[in-house]
């Protein structure tokens, strides 16, 4: 019972937060409903005793991936305005691929019949996040090679399409000669002549006046 | 907990003692929270020559409640162009993310609230998520001050985040489990039966030291603490709060400083086992006393480091965590995955 109530809970509120990540006005709002969908799916996960998926989701894509996205939104100066100013223009054709989208995922719920991978939970005392390893790197094991071939690529390929050493505004700082810089090198002492001060009476004044030579 | 079932059915007295078991956990963490603001405050004084906090009862002892009266009792001000909402969520968020990461810590091998298998997955998961509190608080203040804080925080963040979970990959190794209270138990035997020398740090000394130096970054404690850099951008993130939202922040950096330094005594120093050889009876006994004089030793590091080292400067930090941290923790991995198929490795 417990648990149903927990699983409309979650539910509830994970269909409202991604409606309100397409209706929110602000984008800040938009990307924090996303990170609640995310959150609220990843407690679903658990009720389904998967908590090695559902904390991974929440360390990559809530922890690192939409801490970045929050971060990028954040900086850009984003007019609603404008936004809303194609809307009408755009509605049809954004209209047709949506009902193709929708139509394309009823289509696949309605003529094949879902097949679950389980694995096979015999043992409590083996944790799935162990079963999940043993899976990936015995049975999967080319197709896991093969995706970190893949995303080592785009790591790569990313770092070659940003880094320009050879751009002359580039200003690189020799860390190694910070480090060796000694008292010496940047303090010099200078032995100084106190200055003399004489001191005349103004006449006008009537004050003492100090006058440095 | 049977009296509890028996009285309102299974589900529900479990969720209720569940209830009352969080408050048994979450009060006297707040209390010793509370008196490690004081401790700080005197180390500090006595670090700086000076006496420190002596004034509200005896020996000041009553100063971290006179504190709380004072915060409580402030005027909460919302600056008029802020994000309403997001202002009042962010010091919560931050709190919440600070005290739900304890439910998993164990503090002996009964003590628990709850045992899970991922434990240490959990910890990491949940410890990413105090980013946001920092960085809507940021935000949400609409002042340039807290937003340049805000985007410093999550910057540093995110950078020593990565350090510190190839640091818990190199305990996940050696352990073989990612269950806090296993990792624990893992370090009991080995050299000298499990005394000082059979625990993680000394196999692992790169990774501890890794994890130690980035569990003060992400706590963003001195001298990592540019994004409240007083000297430069006033107070940081938290600028425009007063009153009890700023203490939520203040108490949330602390729990968290806590639960790093439980995490460090779990995970390297050997949690609650005893420094001597188990046979030596009581003295080599596991007692929770270890694994508490242990957090205190490091809480005392902690303050210690923030009286002695000058603030970094910005791009030092990123150099710290992306070009010396990373590669020495992946290169460790490797070293660490050739030692333990070597047949000199000490895990079998």
């Amino acid at each position: 019972m417990l648990q149903t109530v927990f699983f409309y809970v979650f539910s509830v509120i994970l269909v409202i937060s991604a409606l309100q990540v397409i209706l929110a006005k602000n984008p800040i709002h938009s990307v924090l409903f996303l990170i609640l969908a995310f959150v609220t799916s990843s407690c679903l996960w658990i009720m389904l005793n998967v908590e090695f998926l559902a904390l991974t989701l929440i360390l990559v894509y809530v922890g690192a991936v939409m801490v970045l996205f929050l971060f990028v939104v954040m900086m850009l100066d984003i007019d609603i305005e404008t936004m809303r100013k194609g809307f009408w223009k755009n509605l049809p054709l954004a209209l047709c691929l949506g009902l193709v989208v929708l139509a394309e995922m009823v289509m696949v719920l309605v003529t094949k019949p879902v097949v679950v991978y389980q694995i096979t939970q015999t043992d409590n005392s083996i944790s799935n996040s162990n079963q999940l390893g043993w899976m990936l790197y015995t049975k999967y094991s080319y197709p896991v090679e093969l995706a970190s071939v893949i995303l080592l690529l785009g790591l790569v390929v990313a770092v070659a399409l940003t880094l320009r050493p050879s751009s002359k505004n580039a200003k690189y700082q020799n860390i190694a000669k910070q480090v060796a810089v000694s008292k010496t090198g940047r303090i010099e002492m200078v032995k100084m002549q106190a200055e003399k001060v004489e001191v005349i009476v103004d006449e006008k004044v009537g004050k003492d006046k100090e006058v440095s030579v | 907990m049977e009296i509890l079932q028996h009285l309102l059915g299974a589900n529900w007295g479990f969720v209720i003692w569940k209830l009352i078991c969080a408050v048994l956990l979450v009060v006297p963490l707040t209390i010793f929270v509370a008196y490690l603001t004081f401790a700080e405050r005197k180390l500090l004084g006595y670090m700086h020559a000076r006496l420190g906090a002596n004034r509200v009862g005896p020996k000041g002892l009553l100063q971290p409640f006179a504190d709380l009266f004072k915060f409580v009792f402030k005027e909460l001000l919302v600056p008029t162009k802020a994000s309403g909402k997001v202002f009042t969520a962010a010091p919560m968020i931050i709190l919440i993310c600070a005290l739900v990461t304890w439910a998993v810590v164990p503090l002996s091998p009964t003590l628990v609230f709850t045992n899970v298998n991922a434990g240490l997955l959990y910890v990491a998961a949940i410890s990413s998520l105090g980013v946001y509190g920092i960085v809507l608080a940021g935000w949400a203040g609409n002042s340039k001050y807290s937003f340049l804080g805000g985007v410093r925080a999550t910057a540093q963040m995110i950078s020593y985040e990565l350090a510190m979970g190839f640091a818990l990959v190199g305990v996940l190794m050696v352990s073989g489990t990612l269950n806090l209270i296993d990792i624990v138990k893992g370090q009991s035997s080995g050299m000298l039966g499990g005394s000082i020398l059979s625990w993680n740090f000394i196999p692992l000394f790169p990774f501890f030291l890794v994890y130690l130096i980035s569990g003060v970054a992400e706590t963003n404690r001195a001298p990592f603490d540019v994004c409240e850099g007083e000297s430069e951008i006033v107070a940081g993130f938290f600028v425009e709060y007063s009153g009890t939202t700023f203490a939520l922040f203040m108490l949330a950096e602390y729990v968290n400083m806590v639960l790093v330094s439980t995490m460090t005594a779990l995970l390297f120093l050997g949690g609650w086992l005893s420094p001597f050889p188990t046979s030596w009876g009581i003295l080599g006994a596991p007692n929770m006393a270890y694994l508490v004089i242990k957090v205190c030793i490091l809480l005392f590091g902690f303050i210690w480091y923030r009286a002695t080292f000058p603030r970094y400067r910005y791009d030092q930090i990123m150099r710290l965590g992306w070009k010396v941290f990373l590669p020495i923790t992946l290169i460790w991995i490797f070293v660490l995955g050739a030692w333990m198929v070597s047949p000199l490795s000490i895990w079998r």
